[in-house]
This record gives structure tokens, sequence and C-alpha cells, in this order.
């Protein structure tokens, strides 16, 4: 048989950017994952974004029933309408994994996060740090003479309001918690 | 019930417990105290493996031919190390299988101790679930478990990893009927209403076929029967994926042959031609499906699946039924009967004529010859001497794997044993190993290349050993066979390290070992070669000198739909081009 006659370096793309009739569009959902707060759980958990390619936009965990040991991850993940499909079904195929909610999908939740900003200047710009961040209800938690660490609740639009206005008046340091949410409503 | 005993004690007691009644294992410092209570009793056998890989693999080969769940023992550090590509492969192909581990003991773990390793890290991606016991009153509730989630739902491997203080110290031992089974519980029955729309479609479809994999088989023998059951009473066509063969008969009249990049033509045909696909416990692999857009574009597709994530993975789901093969299908079956058994018999005879066409291209012809034996000869002959025995087959992989698809039939589940979704070469050898042992009187055949029958022909000691006669049918071309043919589609015929140099002289080695081998090139003499390995009572190493440039054909090159197939080196030149190179 003779050899094939295959251009030297043809295809620089993946394969599997062939995929076919799903919708490209990104969203961005939250989704709250009940585990069972054993060793290595969280480790299931991010290994499976990592594993398979999905993103993790921010991530929380922390025991929420000390009693029956169960935590609760919230993740925020931006993919398309099947890849968020992807990511809930394979999350609820993991042992540990009780149940798994897309808040973004199943109607109104309410989202916060917490920030802690560092922002150090003097004169005008400290007068007016401050007088931002009573506009955004922040709090002073710690004061010097050259800087104020604000403590900041609230939805991550908000948070990255804010940071944004403190940057031109010295912002130095950023901490934030990731979004932690619940779905409205009594149950 | 509780009772006192050791850790290791119980985990003997937990197998027990389990009807486990086979473990295939390597010793090390990490399990001393295990192998010491495996001493001390007859109720669990164990195979001693030559290496840990093979124990996992002998462990699949064991849960894929009996239904139930195999069980290996490997100590800490290398051996759990040497255990992770098994674990890959029986994840990957959803096998049932429980490996328990050694690991150093709890107060040293973190320090970098002698033959410490994170196991539980190291196998986390690899195990449906997996444990580390840092104390002894939870080993047994563990194992329980373990067994538990390793065989309900989607099957597949888990670990438990026991530190060596936890298998010395005393602690309560729960009985299997007391331990908490958990919360997981995977869902079994399907969805009544998207049955019912799955049974309208059956009953009004012109173009059916059905598309069935592994799921079939592991969801159990009566999975078969309803499926078979199913089949008859339609009269639609049926395909299969690799690891679904003989879930439906190669000899009932409604079998296509398998499907996929070298199934046969008139299967992805079918596949691409029809209007209704019912896939039933397979996951549109990308074996099976080529390029994705253009996959099967006029069909409505249902798909049948225990795990949710098989569903809309790859390909858009009309109709999801997730839920046991065997329990769907009774619905299936229920609802259609109690319906009045409608098919639209007018348009399924026109259906079947155009599949008959199909057929007569005869995809499976090659050339025969008079010198050299062709290793699809080799098969047909291997299918004709042994066909009617209790026979089990294990494959390596490659080029000799699939032609065992194409040219051997299976009349029934459990009786093909193959790696599908890992591709792991050295698979055959152990897992024939595990058949064996688990169907002592059966015939059990290993069809190899030799350079994958390599990687684990350290197993010739665990098959002397226990008196284990399978049948390593090798098909020896002196290539990498399915590398090199990719070589020649892709590469330029530049056959970069895909030849066999300096290969044993099978037959020697296998004295070597104690065993019997054959020596085969002349295709006049290879059935009287063939007799002679059957006929032999113990095992055998089959060197069989086949052709060695043979292509594997049929074949739909790599980024192509199904209706692009090519039937020969006649058409494969420029077969492969552009996006589709990239594909593995």
């Amino acid at each position: 048989m003779s050899a094939l006659q295959i251009k030297k370096g043809s295809s620089k793309h993946s394969a599997y950017n062939l995929r076919p009739t799903f919708s490209d569009v990104q969203e961005t959902h939250t989704i709250t994952v009940l585990v069972e707060n054993e060793p290595g759980v969280l480790a299931r958990v991010i290994g499976l974004f990592s594993g398979r390619g999905y993103n993790i936009d921010s991530l929380t965990v922390a025991e929420v029933d000390h009693e029956g040991h169960l935590s609760r991850i919230t993740i925020v993940t931006t993919g398309t309408p099947q890849v968020i499909e992807q990511i809930k079904a394979q999350l609820g195929r993991i042992v540990s994994v009780r149940d798994v909610h897309d808040l973004t999908a199943e109607g109104s939740s309410v989202e916060r996060e917490l920030a802690l900003l560092k922002v150090a200047s003097t004169g005008d710009k400290r007068v007016e740090a401050l007088r931002l961040a009573d506009i955004f209800r922040a709090q002073v938690v710690d004061s010097t003479l050259e800087s104020f660490v604000f403590q900041l609740t609230g939805t991550p639009d908000k948070i990255d309001a804010f940071a944004e206005l403190m940057r031109p008046l010295g912002l130095v340091q950023v901490a934030r918690t990731g979004v932690a949410a619940l779905a409205r409503g009594k149950v | 019930m509780t009772r006192q005993m050791t850790g290791a004690k119980m985990v003997v007691q937990a197998l027990k417990d389990q009807g486990v009644d086979t473990v295939f294992g390597y010793p090390g410092g990490a399990v001393l105290p295990i192998y010491d209570e495996i001493f001390q009793q007859n109720d669990i056998r164990h195979i001693l493996v030559r290496h840990e890989q093979a124990a996992i693999h002998a462990a699949e080969g064991y849960a894929r031919s009996t239904g139930k769940p195999g069980v290996a023992l490997v100590t800490s550090g290398p051996g759990a190390t040497n255990a992770v590509t098994g674990l890959t492969d029986a994840l990957l192909d959803s096998i049932p299988i429980v490996v328990l581990s050694g690991q150093v003991p709890t107060f040293m773990i973190g320090s970098d101790a002698f033959q410490e390793a994170d196991t539980v890290g190291i196998t986390r991606p690899c195990t449906k679930h997996n444990w580390l016991v840092k104390e002894t009153d939870k080993l047994s509730s563990i194992m329980h478990q373990a067994f538990h989630v390793a065989t309900s739902g989607r099957p597949g491997p888990v670990l438990v990893d026991i530190p060596k203080d936890v298998q010395f110290a005393t602690g309560e031992y729960t009985a299997k009927p007391q331990a908490p089974v958990g919360h997981y519980q995977p869902q079994v029955k399907g969805d009544l209403e998207t049955i019912t729309q799955l049974v309208e479609a059956i009953e009004k479809a012109e173009k059916p076929v059905f598309y069935t994999g592994g799921g079939v088989i592991n969801s159990g023998p009566g999975a078969s029967q309803l499926l078979r059951e199913l089949v008859e009473a339609t009269g639609f066509p049926i395909t299969s994926t690799l690891m679904g063969l003989g879930a439906y008969p190669a000899s009932g009249k409604a079998w296509l042959g398998m499907l996929g990049m070298h199934g046969l033509y008139e299967a992805n045909l079918a596949m691409h031609g029809c209007d209704l696909m019912i896939n039933i416990g397979a996951r549109f692999d990308d074996r099976i499906t080529g390029r994705l857009d253009a996959f099967s574009p006029r069909s409505k597709k249902a798909h049948i699946d225990i795990d949710p994530s098989s569903i809309n993975k790859v390909i858009k789901a009309d109709m999801p039924i997730v839920g046991d093969v065997g329990h769907v299908l009774e619905d299936v079956l229920k609802i259609w009967k109690a319906r009045g058994r409608k098919v639209n018999r007018e348009a399924i005879a026109k259906w079947w004529q155009q599949i008959e066409e199909w057929k007569k291209v005869k995809c499976l012809t090659y050339k025969q010859s008079e010198t050299v034996i062709k290793p699809q000869y080799a098969l047909e002959r291997l299918e004709a001497l042994t066909k009617g025995r209790d026979r089990y087959i294990t494959t390596e992989v490659g080029q000799h794997q699939m032609w065992a698809a194409q040219y051997l039939g299976f009349e029934d589940p459990n009786r093909w044993m193959t790696s599908g979704g890992l591709g792991t070469m050295g698979y055959g050898f152990p897992a024939s190993v595990g058949v064996q042992v688990a169907h002592p009187e059966a015939l059990v055949i290993n069809v190899a290349g030799e350079a994958s029958w390599l990687m684990n022909m350290q197993e010739m000691g665990t098959a002397v050993q226990f008196n284990l006669p399978v049948k390593q049918f090798i098909l020896n071309n002196e290539r990498l066979g399915m590398v090199r043919q990719w070589q020649q589609l892709l590469h330029g015929e530049r056959y970069s390290q895909s030849w066999s140099e300096a290969l044993p002289d099978f037959v020697k080695l296998a004295e070597a070992f104690g065993a019997k081998g054959i020596i085969c090139k002349d295709p006049k003499d290879l059935d009287d070669a063939i007799m002679e390995m059957l006929e032999h009572d113990g095992p055998v190493i089959f060197d069989c000198l086949v052709e060695k440039h043979e292509n594997c054909f049929p074949m739909i090159p790599s980024g192509e739909p199904h209706n692009k197939m090519l039937l020969g080196d006649a058409q494969a030149t420029n077969a492969i081009a552009g996006k589709g190179a990239v594909l593995v």
C-alpha cells in the first residue's frame, strides 16, 4: 500500500472541537453540594473539576451539621449548559455527595460573599476611601494612620465594584471568602 | 451481633461474609497481618500473582466472567501504585472489584516512611470510591460498604487502604446485615413516561436499530434474556459495542456484528441511516461515534443508562432513561405488550432489505494466503475448532483484539473479557488467569499480540503454580500491529519503534516456566496445532507466526462519520486528513 499523502502538521486543533449540536453559550451557575464530612471529600470535588477540565470561579466549604457530619460546598462555575448539566451529574455520582442543587436554575436564591480589603493611603485619598466605604456600608475592622482594613459583605458584583473603586485609592490586598448561597423560601 | 477481633481477622471475616472465595494478591510488609490470617484458614483461596497489576486484571477477569466482584490484596507503596493501571481499567469498563491495600501505621502516615505512598490520594480519580481506615472499629463496616458501592449502580473499582496498626489492633466486628449501607442507593427503575415514549417510537419506527453495550452484561444474565426477547419480538436489527458482545448471540438472526471504528460495515451504516436508535447500556464512546456532528444524523435517540452522567455527555438523547437495563427492559416489554405488540412490519422488512444489501459487501473478506498464516484465518480456525465448547476469551489490546471481536462469535454474556475503555496492553493474560480460577473446567483462551503479551508475561509463573490451563494464543507479527497500521496510514510509513525485536523463543519460554509451547507458521499445520493446544491439559503458549503487515479493516478513519468506512487497503490512501490526524 502506498503511503498516505497527508500534509505535515495539517492540524493543530484538538479533535474534540468537533463537538456537535450543543449550545456554546457560557453561563455562570451557583451550585450547592451537601457532602458527608469525611477526609478527602473536598479533594474529590476539586479533583472532579480539574480532572474533567471544568472551571471553578469560587468555592467555599464548611461544616454545617456537626451531628450529621455534613458540610456544604458552594461552587460558582462557568460553562455551556451541557457542561453545567455534566458537572451536576458528575457531582451526583460521587459517593460522599448527598445532594446537588443548581441554585441558578432552580429559582431565586440569596448569595453573599465577605471580603477584607486593605487600603493604604494618606490625605485626600484616605478620606475618599472612608467616604466610599460608608456608601457601600463596609466596616473598618483595622486602622493605622496609613491604612484601613475594610470588611464588606454582599454579592460578588458589589465587592468587585468596591474593590475597583479602592484601586486608585491605595488598595494593597484583598481576601475574599467566595460565595455562600441558599435558595429563598421555606425549603 | 458484634464480636471482638483484630483488624486483620476482620478483613478475612468480612470477605467470607461477602461470599468471597478467591483473592488475587501479593504480600508485603504492610499487609503481613492479613496474610497471617489468610494462612490460618481454608475458606478463601489466595492466588499469588507475580505483579500487582496482574492481581487487579485477574480480579477483573474473575468479575467479568462470574458477575461477582473480584478481590485483590496488595501491599503499601509500590504494591498500591502498581494497582493503579488495573483500577483505571476497571473504572473505564465499569467492572466491580474491591482492592485492599496495606498502609504504613497511622502514626507514621505523612513521614515519608518506607513503602509509604498517599494511596487514597493517588487512587481517588481511578476508583469509584476509596477509604483510608483509621480505626479498627470502623474497618468491617467500611469493608461491607466497599462491596455495596463496587456492585451497586454503575459498577466499578473501590479501594480500602488499611494501615498496619489498624490490622493489628482489636476492635468490634460488625456483621454484614448490621452494617450501615450508607446513602449510596442509585436509582434502578426508569421513568415510566419516557419508557412509554420509547415504546411509541418502537411502534412507529421504520429504520430502528438496537445499539447495546457493557451495561447489558453488567445488569446480569436476566437483562440479556430480556434483550433477546425484545429483539426477537420486534425483529429490529441489533449491534453492540466491544464491551457488550455476547448479550445477544452472534448466531441470532437480528445480529449485525460489532459497530464502531473497526466494526462491521452493515452495523455502522445501520447506525448512520437509522431513524430510531435505542442505546441500551452503552455510552457513545468516541470509538463508536466517530465524527460527532455527522453521527447518525436522522435518528431519534433513546438512551438507557444507570449513570445519569452518561446521558447527554456526548450525544443528546431525545428519550433519556436513567435506570438499570434489566429493570427498564422489563418495563419496555410490559408496556409494549400491553399496547398490542405493534411494530411497523412493512417498513422493518424494507429496512432489512437495505441491511442485506450492505451485508453483501462482505466487509470481513481478506486475502487468503497459501504460505503465510493470515491473522484473520487463525481466528476463523480458532473459532471453528472451539465453537460449542464451554469457552471464555480474553484479549490484549491492538489489532488482534479487533480481529477477535470481528471473527469470534459470542453466544452468551460474560464470555468475553477485553480492555475496552482504557485499552490496557497486558490485560489479557492476567485476566485469563482470573477467568480460569473462576471456571476451572472451562476452556480459557487469551487472544494476544506478542507485544501486549510480553507486558505481563511473568504471570506464566502463576498459571503454572496453580495449574491453570490457560491457552495463550499469540498472533505474532513481530510488530506493534495497530501502532504500525496507524504509522502507515498517518505518518508516511515511518515505523518509529513499532517492531518487536529480540523476541523470546516462545516455545523455550513456555518450557522454561514448565509449560507447553507450540509454534505454527504454515497455514496447513494450523488446525493440528490448535487441536494440540486444546488437547493439552495445562497452560500453553501458542506462537502463531502471522502475516507481518496485515491491516485491520474495516475501519472508520479518525474524524470521519460512520458512512465513510474504509473496507480495505485500496481505499485507505488519503483516508485520514486534517482534523482527524490528531485523534487517537
